[in-house]
């Protein structure tokens, strides 16, 4: 029986296996931010422990910056973000702090320096930490009590999960890409469908797409319910590493290379469910409940409630609908939004800008509509800087932010106003995710940019002399 | 970790599929340092309305959770648990759970009990007729039926046991596994 990619990383991080007990897996790379990390390290001090591996730990500030260039941050954050860099000086733990000219959402940061590398095991108090996937690592969320575990010790105790496979076969339309594979995908597996799984995305639409689009997709694993998803890393994956700060260099670029290559699914290895989505079929999503399962096309309408079988389901979609103030049957073309958010760690990487900027290029925000564009990390934001895309957003009428987190999960300034709808790049459009009240549709960066300017959702495509 | 071994009390029936952690604790709460503190804030939002399941009085002193299917979901935050238990609860009793947020209910001797949905729903209407329900981790029955959980998690909750100190028993295995794979990267190097 042919072995995973999966089984492969996992096997060849066993520390310890013995009958009964879970695994105890060693960890690569822990990334850790200022939200789920002061009481591990609090309880490191109570203990007396020490961090086992500060050289394979790395902290960011990305959760509560405020993005804005005067934005004050508030007593508590400004506490917490103290306290990180703190814990981080105690602990000797290497800190990419605000302003450091490193910073950024830690998955975004983590590919960008080149730590995030095939076969690793990366760990982060960060349920989007299967982002780190895409390289073909085995990464995944945990919660802070295992923060302190993993510092303490740099493993984890885990059983392995089920494995899922996901073939993306076809060509795209244009306009269609990795954001609108993986909430097709969601949409098709349901919030709860990969509960227990890692996922490994696989196929030729795959293959075909940039690093940029790969994060995306792994990015939004836990979406679907999995705690991770994988992609095999192939020439792409080498390209976008090499020369990388983390990458090996010289001979042993050449000695990880031969490794890398062998990180791959066996023809004949088998998974515990596999599913096939043709991109072909595929036109730009956009979320219109409050899961991201909850996801029609965006030529499609709001679902009517009354046509979903299982009463738990449909009472879900009511409550969703009542929520969103949205009617059953309401095109989703006609929706107008309020605001626009372009970041997070699903899409906020010079990629995923360019597209953006290049829909935006020589048109102007609606009116009715305030947009921002939150770059991924410091990086990001230099580099798209020094390609004039900061430009087109500004001139667009969009504002130009800080790196961070930001409205994606609101724990900073930047928040939604009560009843205010949103279209977002981001990764949940859970009630209140971007601010109490705040009604969120995911999209992709493509889709958010022409809804920015036309005012409801929409595609470039659309998008006509009138909006210049 | 606060050792569990049985709880007898009447529940809360919240009787809606996914329910994310943002719900059980939204993020503005996230901001403080300490473990404790959180229970006033469960489910900050949907407190708001009169109606909602947790401000019925017979919610009150109820110590076990009767959920839907995939409760838990998303966000990793362990402050999700955390406000559980410190507003009172001691086990949550439901068809799934997020993974991320049962490993961290097993990691703070909160118990996620999983029960077929049949099951869970007619937990649901016993509790409702004012039936008290016991959750015993010790015989792996709630309200009577029989739960799965695996032995080595089931002898952590029961003796409350901190895993970073059993961990740190297998030093041996550890440090030979490091002086085998030296380490891919350095954060301190680039």
């Amino acid at each position: 029986m042919g072995r995973t990619l999966l089984d492969r990383v996992w096997e060849s991080h066993v520390v310890r296996r013995a009958d009964g007990v879970p695994d105890l897996l060693y960890v690569d790379l822990h990334l850790v931010h200022e939200v789920t990390s002061p009481q591990a390290f609090e309880g490191l001090r109570l203990a007396g422990r020490t961090v086992r591996r500060p050289d394979l730990t790395l902290a960011t500030m990305d959760h509560n910056v405020p993005t804005g260039d005067d934005t004050p941050v508030d007593p508590l954050s400004e506490l917490q973000l103290a306290t990180l860099a703190r814990n981080c000086e105690e602990f000797g733990v290497p800190l990419y702090a605000t302003g450091s000219g490193r910073e950024g959402i830690v998955h975004v940061i983590g590919p960008e320096l080149g730590l995030t590398q095939p076969g690793m095991t990366i760990v982060c108090g960060d349920s989007h930490t299967s982002t780190h996937g895409a390289v073909g690592a085995l990464a995944f969320g945990i919660g802070t009590s295992e923060v302190e575990h993993v510092l303490a010790t740099q493993t984890l105790s885990q059983r392995r999960p089920r494995s899922l496979r996901i073939r993306f076969v076809g060509e795209p339309a244009p306009g269609v890409g990795a954001k609108d594979y993986v909430l097709a995908a969601i949409g098709e597996l349901g919030v709860d469908g990969g509960v227990g799984h890692v996922i490994e995305y696989a196929g030729p639409a795959i293959e075909a797409l940039s690093m940029e689009g790969r994060l995306t997709i792994c990015n939004m694993s836990i979406e679907a319910g999995a705690r991770a998803g994988l992609i095999a890393p192939d020439d792409v994956t080498f390209a976008y590493l090499e020369g990388r700060p983390g990458a090996p260099k010289g001979a042993e670029w050449e000695r990880a290379l031969e490794r890398w290559r062998l990180l791959r699914t066996d023809p004949d290895a088998s998974f515990d469910r596999e599913l096939e989505i043709d991109v072909a079929e595929l036109r730009p999503q956009v979320t219109w409940g409050t899961n991201p399962g909850m996801v029609v096309p965006i030529d499609g309408v709001v679902p009517d409630p009354a046509s979903i079988d299982d009463a738990d389901t449909r009472a879900a979609a009511e409550r969703a609908l009542a929520y969103m103030a949205l009617e059953p049957g309401t095109p989703i073309r006609e929706i107008a939004v309020a605001r626009v958010f372009i970041g997070s760690c699903t899409n906020s990487r010079i990629e995923d800008l360019r597209a953006a900027a290049a829909v935006v290029q020589g048109r102007r925000v609606h009116p009715a509509v305030r947009a921002m564009v939150v770059p991924g990390s410091a990086q990001v934001k230099r580099q798209a800087e020094a390609e004039g895309l900061d430009r087109i957003f500004v001139d667009a009428g969009f504002e130009w932010r800080r790196a961070g987190c930001s409205m994606c999960l609101g724990m900073n300034p930047d928040v939604l106003a009560p009843g205010e709808r949103c279209a977002s790049t981001s990764n949940r459009n859970f009630e209140g995710r971007q601010g109490a009240g705040g009604r969120t549709h995911l999209v992709s960066p493509a889709v958010a940019a022409a809804t920015a300017i036309a005012g409801h959702f929409a595609e470039a495509r659309e998008l006509t002399e009138a909006h210049a | 970790m606060r050792p569990f071994r049985s709880v007898t009390s009447h529940a809360l029936v919240l009787d809606r599929p996914d329910v994310d952690t943002d719900q059980i604790i939204p993020k503005q709460f996230l901001k403080r340092i300490e473990r404790t503190g959180f229970g006033e804030f469960l489910f900050f939002d949907w407190r708001k309305d009169p109606g909602f399941e947790l401000n019925r009085p017979e919610a009150k002193g109820a110590r076990i959770l009767l959920a839907g299917r995939n409760f838990g979901c998303g966000s990793s935050r362990e402050h999700a648990p955390w406000a559980l238990q410190d507003y009172g609860f001691d086990a949550v009793v439901a068809p799934s759970f997020g993974d991320i947020f049962r490993q961290n209910s097993l990691k703070i001797g909160l118990l996620p009990v999983e029960l077929p949905a049949g099951r869970v729903k007619e937990l649901m209407a016993r509790a409702q007729a004012g039936e008290e329900l016991t959750v015993d981790l010790e015989a792996r029955t709630a309200g009577g039926h029989p739960f799965e959980l695996d032995d080595f998690s089931r002898e952590c909750l029961l003796e409350g046991l901190d895993d970073v100190a059993l961990t740190l028993r297998d030093e041996a295995p550890l440090a030979a596994y490091e002086s085998a794979h030296p380490a891919p990267i350095s954060t301190l190097l680039i």
